[in-house]
């Protein structure tokens, strides 16, 4: 909470310039990655490359939004890649009906928002610990994704939303515009909403949350389908990409990379600190890190090393510059 | 004359621009329990910190061990010295033995094995030394919070320290407990050992100390020999004032209306069904011995547990109270004794811990934040309770004990409730605290609060109700009022003694 309240930031920074470079959290990290792959190459710096980083980030940056609630809590999704998949095959199951075409969308958002409040549910009302309800989702759903499609990939040439994959709108992709308003909301629901407020306060101290008459199940459940309803919506994105879902292969590992996003964010893993401008800022990075590796000309199977060593220093480095100051 | 074993000068510490030390002088001699006072905040942990090795001290001071000057680096150079710490949360591995415990990082073994016949060996003898009720087998996840401290002072023995730094050893033991503790205490004073005894707690110290030295905001004070301890001397040490009307009773109790009546409320386990009644403007108290019920029972009424059996009426209305939120909306407010592990976000600003019960209540249609009330609020909690922070937005994990706790009780305040049940209010508060807190309590209760304050401190307990329920075993044993209200009367019922008379 610390770092999102700008009161507390000024002060901060007015206090102690390193405090002021901890608000910041991993934005240095960011610039300096997108100097350095400019300075190696002289394309990436281009606004052609630049829009196409930020269209490859936006399905991540959507899926991280998600995830940030859930983390916030104190819990984790591992289903979303899974959700995505099913959500997907529903949309463009839905596109092939003539008759049903237009429902294609609210069809794929209503499959995620349904799983999120089933592992919610589960997860609030049963008891169950999130990372083992999601990790059997994140099986169960990829199932369900491929029974859906009967094991197959599912086409559709003619697919009426597919400008939200490929048009723009004034130059911007309608991804990116779409990822950007997903976390402007969540910047809002997190910051000036009381159910905001109660997301963190769980993460932070459910005990203290529950007798302080917050009703920690409900605040869950929300929490998990909101993480659904943002799956679905990424997989609305990525069918729009592709024209073509496939519900074995599509979103394989997509949880993995917005949970990467998260904790690159300054999310705290144990709940109760965090911001979605961290998340945006880790989100970036790692789309910067794919893009610039590529454009460098590095070989796909150390692009692979070099992110996840990345990932891991990165945080270690936050931790590191913390470690002086707030507890984490 | 002889060197004393410890002999601190000049120490200092700052973090930043905070100087948490300013040159603190301590004088520890062998075989002498030396209690460490001083209002939180004051710098007493900062100071055992430094003496443990968890944290260095700033350049200039002196710390001399049997009259050799050391320097304390980190801790294994304090451990090899014979300097041992317990600190209040004990840290011990609840899954393991207790051998495996006292052993721990110092494990017997022969090459690359692990020798455990000779770690049973060794703990057995010092566990018969202690007198301890257990086995080195013992899990120490199944020991009582004494038994665990027990194996934290075995842990100091086995590595035969010299010098045992207890910090609030009694915090969470019944008063057996606490016996038992102070005479393991002085078993091990009188084999010749130093003991620094930190502690709130007046009479502990009198009953235990034989030097007392105190602190005040990063200064050494004084000391004073067990001779001159008095609790005038020591308040006006710890405080730099007098402080005259220590305990608040300015409000008149016996007209009001009653608010509350619990009939036959049990949890269908450890509490006999109970009744008992509060009446708008009256200060309860609900004494007894640590696991007596007291708690429980508490937290039935405040809807934080759900009742078996029984039934709660608010102004003569049955109410339900099975959750939390509904004992708030009836206006039943709960301070939980817990209040870093129960009460308090230490991560949010002090700003959203006393705003989160009525947040929802000032949002604009229930859902959006209305900031500038919240601040409003806020502003005004740190103005009546007089919470010492550097803004509303900093994080109340940052503030001492005190101050935490009056932000939690401004949190419930702000709901306006009817009843009030504080559980140990004042526990690990320092005394300026302690003593706005009870001038809160009696404000309240001016102001036509029912308020039921449960306390195992008895002289609070006599200073503060006017009227005491006393719990034992599972049920409440008997009530007194007024004249009758001495510590004498309620030790009796709490413990049954009475009966015997």
């Amino acid at each position: 909470m610390q770092t999102s309240n700008p009161q507390a930031r000024a002060e901060a920074a007015r206090r102690n310039p390193r405090a002021a470079l901890r608000a910041l959290g991993m934005l240095p990290v960011l610039v300096l990655l997108c100097v350095a792959f400019a300075l190696v190459n002289g394309r990436f710096a281009s606004p052609q490359n630049l829009i196409i980083v930020a269209q490859q980030a936006s399905i991540n940056l959507v899926l991280a939004c998600g995830m940030t609630f859930v983390i916030l809590t104190g819990g984790i999704d591992l289903s979303m890649g899974s959700i995505l998949a099913a959500a997907a095959m529903a949309a463009l199951i839905v596109s092939l009906d003539p008759n049903l075409m237009y429902l294609a969308i609210p069809a794929a958002l209503a499959v995620g928002a349904g799983f999120g409040v089933l592992n919610g549910a589960l997860i609030a009302g049963v008891r169950l610990p999130p990372f083992i309800v999601t990790l059997g989702a994140l099986t169960a759903i990829r199932g369900v994704a491929r029974l859906m499609g009967r094991d197959t990939t599912v086409f559709n040439s003619d697919l009426w939303y597919a400008i939200i994959g490929n048009g723009n709108f004034l130059g911007v992709p309608w991804l990116v515009i779409i990822a950007l308003s997903v976390v402007g909301l969540s910047w809002f629901v997190l910051r000036w909403t009381v159910l905001g407020v109660y997301i963190y306060a769980i993460g932070g101290n459910p005990d203290a949350a529950r007798l302080s008459g917050i009703r920690v199940g409900l605040v869950l459940i929300f929490v998990y389908a909101i993480s659904g309803l943002l799956a679905g919506l990424g997989g609305v994105m990525a069918s729009a990409r592709l024209f073509a879902a496939n519900g074995l292969q599509l979103g394989q590992a997509y949880e993995l990379d917005a949970v990467a996003a998260v904790i690159l964010g300054g999310t705290s893993f144990v709940g109760g600190i965090g911001s979605i401008w961290g998340t945006l800022v880790g989100a970036l990075i790692i789309a910067v890190l794919s893009n610039g590796l590529i454009l460098s000309g590095v070989p796909d199977v150390w692009q692979y090393i070099i992110k996840g060593l990345i990932i891991i220093g990165a945080v270690a480095l936050d931790r590191f510059r913390t470690e002086s100051g707030a507890r984490t | 004359m002889a060197e004393p074993l410890l002999s601190m000068s000049g120490i200092r510490k700052s973090f930043g621009p905070v100087k948490a030390l300013r040159g603190v002088d301590l004088t520890v001699w062998a075989g002498e329990i030396h209690a460490l006072m001083g209002e939180n905040g004051a710098g007493k942990s900062t100071l055992m910190k430094i003496l443990s090795g968890a944290i260095p001290a700033d350049p200039g001071g002196s710390i001399r061990i049997g009259g050799t000057a050391v320097s304390i680096t980190g801790p294994s150079d304090s451990r090899r010295m014979g300097i041992a710490v317990i600190y209040q949360e004990l840290a011990l591995a609840p899954n393991l033995t207790v051998a495996e415990n006292v052993a721990l990082g110092r494990e017997a073994r022969r090459g690359a094995i692990i020798d455990r016949a000779r770690m049973r060996g060794d703990c057995a003898a010092i566990l018969e030394r202690l007198g301890a009720g257990f086995t080195p087998e013992t899990k120490v996840g199944s020991l009582s919070i004494a038994e665990r401290q027990m194996v934290e002072i075995a842990r100091a023995l086995s590595v035969n320290a010299r010098i045992l730094v207890m910090d609030e050893p009694t915090t969470a033991l019944s008063s057996r407990e606490t016996d038992r503790l102070f005479a393991l205490i002085r078993q091990l004073r009188d084999e010749g050992m130093a003991i620094i005894y930190i502690s709130h707690r007046m009479a502990e110290v009198y009953e235990l100390a034989d030097r007392c030295s105190v602190l005040r905001d990063g200064s050494y004070v004084g000391t004073l020999p067990r001779s001159d301890l008095n609790a005038e001397a020591l308040v006006r040490m710890m405080v730099g004032r007098e402080l005259s009307d220590f305990y608040e009773k300015q409000h008149r109790s016996g007209g009001g209306a009653e608010v509350l009546r619990i009939s036959g409320l049990t949890d269908g386990r450890k509490l006999r069904p109970a009744d008992l009644a509060l009446r708008a403007g009256e200060v309860t108290a609900l004494a007894g011995l640590v696991g007596a019920g007291r708690t429980e029972l508490a937290r039935l009424i405040a809807g934080a547990d759900r009742a078996a059996a029984g039934e709660v009426r608010l102004d003569g209305r049955p109410v339900p109270l099975r959750t939390p939120a509904e004992a708030i909306r009836a206006g039943i407010v709960y301070l939980t004794e817990d209040r870093k592990g129960q009460g308090l976000f230490l991560d949010m600003s002090i700003e959203d811990n006393v705003n989160i019960n009525v947040l929802a209540a000032d949002a604009v249609g229930g859902t959006v934040r209305r900031k500038r009330r919240a601040r409003e609020r806020v502003a005004e909690a740190i103005r009546s309770l007089s919470i010492r922070a550097p803004s509303a937005a900093a994080t109340t994990g940052s503030l001492s004990g005190g101050n935490q706790q009056k932000v939690l009780l401004a949190r419930l305040l702000e709901t306006r409730p009817r009843v009030l049940i504080l559980d140990e209010p004042t526990r690990g508060v320092d005394i300026g605290a302690k003593s706005d807190i009870y001038k809160l309590i009696d404000r309240l209760a001016a102001a036509g609060a029912a308020v039921l304050v449960i306390s195992s401190e008895l002289p609070e307990v006599v200073g503060i109700a006017d009227r005491v329920l006393v719990m034992r075993e599972g049920e409440i044993a008997g009530e007194l009022t007024g004249a009758e209200i001495t510590q004498e009367a309620i030790v009796a019922i709490a413990t049954a003694a009475a009966s015997a008379v």
